[in-house]
């Protein structure tokens, strides 16, 4: 049994490895993920929102919503610890 | 099981670095635009100079300076200025996060208004994960007794 399962993980990893094949070379920019929004984040950034960290506005404006609910995670985390772990005064 | 190891050494380095750690921790909010940082970053470091008064003093101290009840608040008060910001430019008669035009109340052009909209949004990040990193540093460190030890 045991061997078994060390050929069906052998076989899986040959399988992803070959997957890995296909990928797009390191920082390619002519693979999918550089063509689709990244150049109008990169070349729109400073002049939509006189930010000069790209990052930022990313994270904080065109992405304003996710980052919204990061830290409403992060406060339901907060929550959940006082919810779980504080004891409360009689 | 905290202020049992009291030492005159680690007090004094600590009244001595605890205000440039705070600084520190303001300075990664505010210049989250320009440089690497921001509030999930300088929230962490503000909160670790919490830590610093809870290790290096004892808890009654650090609750004196900065109490529980404050503490509580400033949790919900992060997300509040975040979605308020939000709800701002909604009621402004934008898209909710719009910050562009938050420029009709703000004395500065749209580009300018989102740069502040930003700072804005991560001064409220940086209030939540300071108070909330707090809060599960005194859950855990004092498996949840801290309530009734301050009695």
């Amino acid at each position: 049994m045991k061997l078994l399962a060390f050929i069906a993980t052998l076989m899986t990893g040959a399988l992803l490895i070959y997957a890995t094949v296909d990928f797009p070379d390191w920082g390619d920019p002519y693979s999918p993920a550089s063509r689709h929004v990244s150049p109008r984040y990169i070349e729109k950034t400073v002049e939509e929102t006189a930010v000069p960290n790209m990052v930022t506005s990313v994270l904080a404006d065109y992405r304003g919503y996710d980052t919204l609910f990061e830290t409403t995670v992060i406060f339901t985390a907060g929550i959940s610890a006082v919810m779980l772990i504080r004891r409360r005064r009689k | 099981m905290i202020g049992e190891f009291e030492d005159i050494i680690i007090q004094t380095l600590c009244r001595f670095l605890i205000p440039f750690v705070q600084l520190f921790g303001l300075y990664v909010i505010a210049h989250g635009h320009g440089s690497p940082g921001g509030g999930f970053q300088g929230g962490c470091i503000l909160a670790a100079s919490f830590v610093l008064v809870v290790v290096a003093f004892d808890l009654a101290e650090a609750k004196r300076r900065f109490s529980e009840k404050l503490n509580n608040i400033f949790c919900s008060l992060g997300v509040f200025i975040y979605a308020w910001t939000g709800w701002m430019c909604l009621l402004l008669g934008a898209n909710f996060l719009d910050y562009g035009r938050l420029s009709k109340i703000l004395p500065v052009d749209p580009v300018k208004s989102r740069y502040l909209g930003m700072f804005s949004i991560e001064v409220g990040v940086g209030i939540a994960v300071m108070a909330i990193m707090v809060s599960i540093f005194l859950d855990l460190v004092t498996e949840g007794k801290h309530e009734e030890a301050s009695e």
